[in-house]
């Protein structure tokens, strides 16, 4: 159990009233036509799933229902910040740039 | 390609146990014996081996799959030069978390046929490694609460006798007939309409299947070396050279590698990426009570399952936690959810109280089937993404991993669970009799 800040309600709640969705960032790609099917099924299927660091979408469910972003640490649940979509793409890749 | 009943039956059948193993047979003549010495003469079960420096194969993991592919690499293959490294101590993993469920009424012909050889296998198991694994066939209901999911247990259960394997489609009243505690009442928000039974299903000793493919590998010289972590590959020209681990530097041509929930961690020090997300997955057992329910009970719909433990206990199982983790801890509300579906299956379970409550971390797929496969490095495969349901593979998957590395080539039952399968779209969805039922 830990306690997520939603940056559209700007208040801290308990993860029960949020809904996990997934790793964050994969992009479709721009043409789907061209993909190999090796490349079609990397965007489809294959996970960062570390251990450390994750950055991953979170949907507000039982609030305002909006999507957002949360950077969390998979080993021990510690969160580092929650984001809108468009400020955590611009977190994102600052830090990407920086590795 | 799918897999006939009559080829792979011959593929079950048992080999003949030859002289060289198992020097120190556990039997009532040894239990006597030892009566009379109160019990203090016993010896350690498995050897404490100091690690060498190179070895043929070695296997990543000393969970319940990691341990069985040891032990028929040895006694199926040949191969005697072989370590199992384990980071932690043996069977701490998963398969000591685990609520022991063995069944094998999957849909899909692949999945049961693959589950298959491993129940069939279960029913020799004690007296082949010549361990106690306390398999007991006490049956399994999976309950259906809708129309739709009546028509899955109809189309499941044909499948299943379609493939030869024992299953039944019952209606609420036949339940309750079976189990006369359960509440079939219409008054309940979720109302039981029937359920499918595999009366050859049950549960195993969960420790006792890690200790006794541990003997068993030991018996035939296979190192098992804990508090032993691999930090890293050693890869040239897309063939595995050796293993960085927490006691130095192993060489070897061979890597089979089987850590349930840290295998994305294992695939990135390869430089695989894997189709695998982990979550945390929850049980929990309660006081010990009189006998009071002799068979296996869950239920998707609801998101709960239970059976009683030879100890008495009520072995309570959840659904996933939704977010990915290594924590192996999940969150109180699942809990909660899970407490209150078995108490509106079973009402006069209100008042009995939990005793211990803990997690594990799972492997799971797209679709809800494990990964047996080679890789694009040579001589390193994956045995994987066996979720919340792996435990009840346990020799099967062993045994069709150690000829996987062995021959360098799949067999035929796990041809199919190829790790290109999630680039060819032959996916084999099972996440009807797999997604939360374990
Ligand atoms: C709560 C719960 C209930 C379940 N219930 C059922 C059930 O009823 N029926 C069923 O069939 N299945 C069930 N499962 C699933 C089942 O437990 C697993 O699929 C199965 O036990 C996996 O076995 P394993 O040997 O692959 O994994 P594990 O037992 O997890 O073994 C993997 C080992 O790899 C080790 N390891 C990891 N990384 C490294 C490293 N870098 N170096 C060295 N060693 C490493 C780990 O320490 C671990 O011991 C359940 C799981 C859980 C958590
Ligand atoms: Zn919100």
């Amino acid at each position: 159990m830990f306690v997520i800040n939603c940056p559209h309600c700007n208040e801290p709640r308990e993860e029960e009233e949020f809904h996990y969705e997934g790793e964050a960032f994969i992009a479709r790609p721009a043409e789907p036509e061209t993909q190999t099917d090796a490349e079609w099924g990397d965007y489809l299927f294959m996970k960062k799933n570390p251990k450390g660091w994750h950055w991953e979408m979170w949907g507000h469910s039982a609030g305002c229902r909006k999507l957002f972003v949360v950077k969390r640490n998979t080993a021990n649940h510690a969160i580092d910040g929650a984001w809108t979509l468009t400020e955590a793409r611009a977190a994102y890749d600052a830090e990407m740039a920086k590795i | 390609m799918a897999l006939k009943c009559e080829n792979s039956l011959s593929l079950l059948a048992h080999k003949p146990i030859t002289g060289a193993r198992l020097n120190k047979d556990y039997s009532i003549w040894k239990l006597l014996s030892q009566g009379f010495k109160q019990h203090q003469g016993w010896t350690p079960a498995w050897r404490n081996p100091e690690i060498k420096s190179s070895y043929d194969v070695v296997i990543i993991g000393a969970g319940g799959h990691g341990l069985a592919t040891a032990y028929y690499l040895a006694r199926e293959h040949g191969i005697k030069n072989i370590a199992v490294l384990e980071k932690g101590y043996l069977g701490g993993g998963n398969t000591a978390r685990n609520t022991t469920i063995v069944r094998s009424n999957y849909l899909w012909d692949e999945a049961a046929m693959l589950y298959e050889h491993s129940l069939k296998l279960w029913e020799g198991l004690t007296e082949e490694i010549n361990f106690n694994v306390m398999f007991s066939q006490r049956g399994v209901f999976n309950l259906g609460h809708t129309l739709q999911d009546m028509r899955d247990i109809e189309r499941r259960v044909n499948a299943n006798n379609l493939n030869g394997i024992d299953a039944l489609a019952l209606n609420a009243q036949e339940v309750k007939d079976r189990i006369p505690m359960i509440n079939i009442s219409k008054n309940t928000r979720f109302p039981i309409m029937g359920a499918s039974f595999q009366p050859r299903a049950g549960v195993a000793r969960h420790d006792a299947v890690a200790w006794g493919f541990a003997r068993a590998a030991s018996n035939y010289g296979v190192d098992i070396i804990e508090n032993c972590e691999v930090q890293g590959m050693d890869i040239e020209n897309a063939t595995i050279k050796g293993l960085q681990t927490s006691l130095g530097y192993i060489r070897t041509s061979k890597v089979g590698c089987v850590t349930a929930g840290h295998s994305s961690v294992m695939a990135k020090a390869a430089g695989i990426r894997m189709p695998i997300e982990s979550h945390p997955l929850q049980a929990f057992v309660s006081e010990s009570l009189k006998p009071i329910l002799d068979t296996v009970v869950m239920s998707n719909a609801v998101h709960g399952y239970v059976s009683q433990s030879d100890k008495g206990e009520l072995v309570i199982g959840a659904g996933i936690d939704h977010y990915t983790s290594y924590a192996q801890r999940g969150s109180p509300h699942i809990i909660e959810h899970t407490a209150a579906a078995i108490i509106e299956l079973f009402p006069m379970f209100s008042r009995v109280r939990m005793n211990r409550q803990w997690g594990g971390i799972v492997d799971t797929t797209p679709d809800a089937c494990p990964i047996i496969s080679k890789t694009k490095v040579k001589g390193l495969y994956f045995n994987c993404g066996w979720g919340t349901g792996g435990f009840k593979a346990t020799p099967g998957s062993g045994n069709i991993f150690a000829h996987t590395i062995a021959h360098d080539e799949p067999h035929p039952l796990n041809a199919a669970f190829s790790l290109d399968r999630f680039h060819s779209g032959h996916l084999i969805d099972e996440h009807g009799a797999a997604g939360v039922a374990h």
